[in-house]
């Protein structure tokens, strides 16, 4: 008896980019096997080549200045490498779909709900009108929207990005597809409806039969959701195996290291008689809403609403919350950089009614570092005119040769090689340029940095490393931090004081130990599951 | 990390490579490059117009001493003459003295915008011939020369407009897209206002108190022109404000002086550059337009726009008036409209012709481009 062929199967895939005379190998041959029914989980960092791969077996690559010099992707045993466009067509969104990561540009903006899923039913199935709009309600009631009828009209703005997930999912799935490829379908989503998603996945999975592959570079999440694991990295796959096996007992380094770069440990303790760098109490922040010619204030957004906490120098308070919880707008609010209500000692005196001249010495003491490590650093500036800014500004260091001398002292404090100063920011990764943010707030010596979710963007094992810096940078010149996150593990690792923010509001706050391994609170403990054990809470605490 | 190359230098300025990039970009557009060299020596070689048309010799070697025409003024006696006023070198008599006594050598060109030519063949206009290459216009002047100088005229004016304008408008741009709130409001309704009076009738009224000159119609002109580049520069003011980068300068205590000039403006150069030669051959049109309406540059300076005039009175009876002007302002519009689209494409970040780093390496570049980078997740709500 002869066993059918694999749903899909991947042989020596190898893609190139060509740009110019430049060649580089983003896949180097790749291959791997779905079956009816399996979840594989393709994971590697970024630029390990994880979602080219998944491009490829749609043959969605930039042709021409991508190409496979080598290789063979078999769907149900028909070769779809090079096949012609007429027949991928036919196969795309019907037979084999896809769910990409950013689900706002998926979307097209002009289009209501109806008519993107509806558009999927006409090019494939020719339905009409009225049968489309049946479909269409079958399904969006299938990924769990709720009153489908009244969301139809709705534009993809409208929706809320749990929501938009799941509208996607609903087109990959409007055509019955017998696999699909789901290319890190909740990064850019929180975690509660991360959770969520998963759980629908997976049950629609399990309904349909469906093969699914899937693209993420978080491991908890593979460990939780998926049968077997494919490592990439550097276009090549380093280890395959079932899920179980390759966690308990990882045969390549390079799995290795990404197991172990999970956020591991626990701040340093803050010496008893620390003394106080920074205290709020009812602290605010309104976004006045705006209406009439006049632009009269009719309303405000409470970003942050009566907020409360005290930072002790060597001391790391973490703000945790999904976003839109005003996390961000509350560090914003601290550095006075948007308005704010509501006394800021520092030091013990209040910023709050300084000016901007008044304020100007003191923020050389309270630096911030952003989250996007490609956004926070000029482009036009080279790493070593970026560093040697605030030391200018505050006329710290004299001449151009003791600054310069400081700014290498600073990029050899957060490990970095000095001689890249004249370089810039793009030539840099993603890790190096958080180690250069890190560098630009440290040359000032602060006693107090608001970090806006300085790891959220990097890879774990450079999240790993990030951590372990800002850590002894903490030990080294007691230094008070406000750690920003959406990412519970990091928070963890990093935090002696962590607050819980929702909709503006504090849920609950206290040492890290007692808030993330006994939460009072409903909403903390949904929190934690779906970050840590990945499962959505049915209380109905959590929103979609 | 690799040992640091040492970013190439031009005069005290360094190239990053994002510069380097533009360049062989702008370099890799052939018709672009090839126009901006074209014009380059067309410009530069009418910067020179006085020793390339001009109807009194370069050097004249008369009774053994040097005379330089060109750069100083010589009575008619320095020649053998006997009146006091100065010397016209076209003059029968002087030219035959400085033959009999010396030598004298003439520009290319021995004729000057201003005065008409002398032993005309006809009545002027005179049709191109050997001596007038492309005629002369109807008061006796040469065509050639009238040209050469007008080319001159146009683009210094051009370029003159273009510099005071766009640091106008970008100061402009810069002020309302930085604070925005009310100093945007009121400065854009100020804009539609200012924007609605009609220039050509207020040069119309002002031409019948003062007669307007280079400087004055260069002053007028600007009152009106500075506010095309202040949409695209408040546009990329207001993005950039919230950029993270300036969000870390305001946190560092840099003062809005600073952060506008060192970390936006930067970024708002790439559309005002782009901008630039667009703005320039619009304000050759205008001045040319001026001109040919009769309200541009006084009377007798070598202009374009007074050309097409010519031209089109003379049009049946003197057709080289009408066709030289046209296809010298064609011939310039199109060079500078080609350059234009060259800049615009080397400051595209989305062509990316030869690059020098995708070479050096290959791991960062494509990486980095494919797949495309998600926006950061949380973008924090804005004060508005």
């Amino acid at each position: 008896m002869s066993a059918a062929p694999p749903l899909l199967e991947v042989k020596d895939l190898t893609v190139q980019f060509r740009s110019g005379n430049a060649r580089f190998d983003a896949v180097r041959g790749v291959s791997f096997r779905i079956e009816k029914g399996e979840t594989l989980a393709l994971v590697g960092e970024s630029g390990s080549g994880k979602s080219v791969t998944a491009l490829s077996v749609l043959q969605l690559l930039p042709y021409p200045s991508a190409n496979h010099p080598s290789g063979s992707i078999k769907f149900k045993g028909e070769e779809l490498m090079a096949a012609a466009e007429p027949r991928l067509r036919a196969i795309r969104g019907n037979r084999v779909a896809m769910i990409f990561q950013e689900p706002l540009t998926a979307l097209n903006p002009l289009h209501n709900i109806e008519k993107q899923i509806g558009e999927m039913l006409f090019v494939h199935r020719g339905l009409g009108r009225a049968a489309a709009r049946a479909r269409t309600l079958e399904l969006l009631n299938l990924v769990g929207i709720r009153n489908p009828e009244k969301r139809l009209g709705a534009f993809p703005h409208e929706l809320s990005g749990g929501q938009r997930q799941r509208v996607m999912i609903a087109m990959a799935l409007a055509n019955d597809p017998e696999l699909l490829i789901a290319d890190e379908p909740t990064t850019a989503v929180d975690v509660t409806i991360q959770a969520q998603i998963l759980k629908l996945l997976k049950e629609l999975q399990q309904r349909f039969g469906m093969g699914l592959l899937f693209i993420t570079h978080d491991l908890g999440l593979v460990r939780h959701t998926c049968d077997r694991v494919a490592v990439m990295q550097s276009g090549l796959i380093v280890e395959t195996g079932p899920v179980a096996d390759v966690f308990k007992a990882p045969q390549h380094e390079y799995t290795k290291r990404l197991l172990g770069s999970e956020p591991k440990g626990t701040p340093a303790p803050v010496s008893p008689g620390a003394k106080e760098v920074m205290a709020t109490e009812g602290f605010k922040v309104w976004y006045p809403i705006k209406a009439g010619i006049f632009r009269r204030t009719v309303d405000h957004v409470k970003a942050v609403d009566d907020v409360a906490f005290r930072v002790r120098s060597g001391e790391t308070v973490g703000v945790v919350g999904e976003s839109g919880s005003g996390k961000s707008s509350l560090g914003f609010g601290l550095l006075r950089l948007v308005e704010s209500k509501g006394p800021i000692v520092f030091l013990g005196r209040d910023i709050q009614a300084l000016k901007t001249s008044e304020l100007r010495p003191i923020r050389r003491e309270l630096q911030i570092v952003f989250q996007d490590p490609f956004g926070s650093l000029s482009p036009r500036m080279t790493v070593g005119e970026i560093v040697a800014e605030g030391l200018k500004i505050h006329r710290i260091g004299g001449d151009e040769d003791a600054r310069d001398a400081l700014v290498v002292a600073g990029l050899k404090e957060v490990g970095l090689d000095p001689e890249t100063r004249h370089r810039y920011p793009h030539e840099f990764s993603g890790g190096q340029r958080q180690r250069v943010s890190i560098a630009r707030a440290l040359v000032l010596k602060p006693k107090l940095i608001v970090l806006d979710e300085p790891t959220s963007a990097l890879d774990r094992s450079v999240q790993a490393q990030v951590i372990e810096l800002l850590r002894r940078l903490q030990r080294d010149y007691n230094l008070a931090y406000i750690f920003i996150s959406h990412d519970l593990a990091v928070i963890r690792a990093m935090s002696h004081q962590v607050v819980v923010m929702r909709d503006g509001k504090v849920v609950e706050q206290g040492p890290t130990a007692d808030v993330l391994s006994q939460p009072k609170e409903a909403y903390t403990r949904a929190l934690l599951a779906a970050a840590f054990d990945f499962k959505a809470d049915e209380t109905g605490v959590v929103r979609a | 990390m690799k040992p640091v190359p040492a970013y190439p230098k031009f005069l005290w300025w360094r190239i990053s490579p994002l510069t380097q990039r533009r360049l062989a970009n702008f370099r890799a557009h052939r018709r672009g490059y090839w126009s901006l060299w074209m014009f380059g020596v067309l410009f530069f070689f009418t910067l020179f117009a006085e020793f390339v048309a001009n109807d009194r010799p370069l050097i004249v070697k008369y009774d053994g001493k040097w005379h330089f025409p060109v750069l100083m003024d010589y009575s008619e006696r320095s020649f053998g003459g006997d009146l006091p006023g100065p010397a016209v070198y076209t003059d029968p008599f002087i030219r035959d003295e400085i033959r009999k006594k010396g030598w004298a050598i003439w520009p290319l060109i021995p004729y000057s915008y201003d005065a008409p030519v002398r032993n005309l063949s006809g009545t002027p206009p005179t049709p191109p011939d050997w001596q007038n290459w492309l005629g002369t216009d109807n008061q006796a002047r040469d065509v050639v020369a009238r040209v050469i100088y007008g080319f001159r005229i146009s683009v210094l004016f051009g370029l003159a407009l273009t510099i005071f304008s766009s640091i106008v408008g970008i100061a402009a741009g810069a002020v309302q897209g930085y604070f925005g709130g009310r100093v945007d409001l009121y400065f854009q309704r100020f804009i539609e206002i200012w924007d609605s009076i009609p220039l050509l009738y207020l040069l119309i009224i002002i031409s019948g108190f003062i007669q307007p000159d280079f400087w004055w119609l260069l002053g007028i002109m600007l009152l009106f022109s500075w506010m095309g580049l202040v949409g695209v520069v408040r546009a990329e003011f207001l993005r950039a404000r919230n950029f993270d980068y300036v969000r870390a300068a305001r946190a560092m205590g840099a003062p809005s002086v600073t952060i506008m000039f060192r970390h936006v403006l930067p970024n708002a150069m790439v559309a005002t550059i782009t901008f630039m030669p667009f703005i320039l051959s619009g304000a050759v049109v205008a001045l040319t337009s001026l001109d040919f309406l009769g309200f541009g540059l006084p009377a007798g300076s070598p202009s374009l726009g007074e050309l097409l005039k010519q031209g089109k009175e003379f049009a049946t009876n003197a057709p080289w008036l009408g066709i030289t002007a046209f296809m010298i302002l064609a011939i310039m519009l199109s060079l500078l409209v080609f350059v234009g689209e060259a800049v615009r494409d080397a400051f595209d970040p989305r062509k990316s012709a030869v690059s020098s780093h995708v070479a050096a390496e290959p791991q960062a570049a494509p990486a980095a481009a494919w797949p495309p980078q998600a926006p950061p997740a949380n973008t924090p709500i804005q004060a508005p």
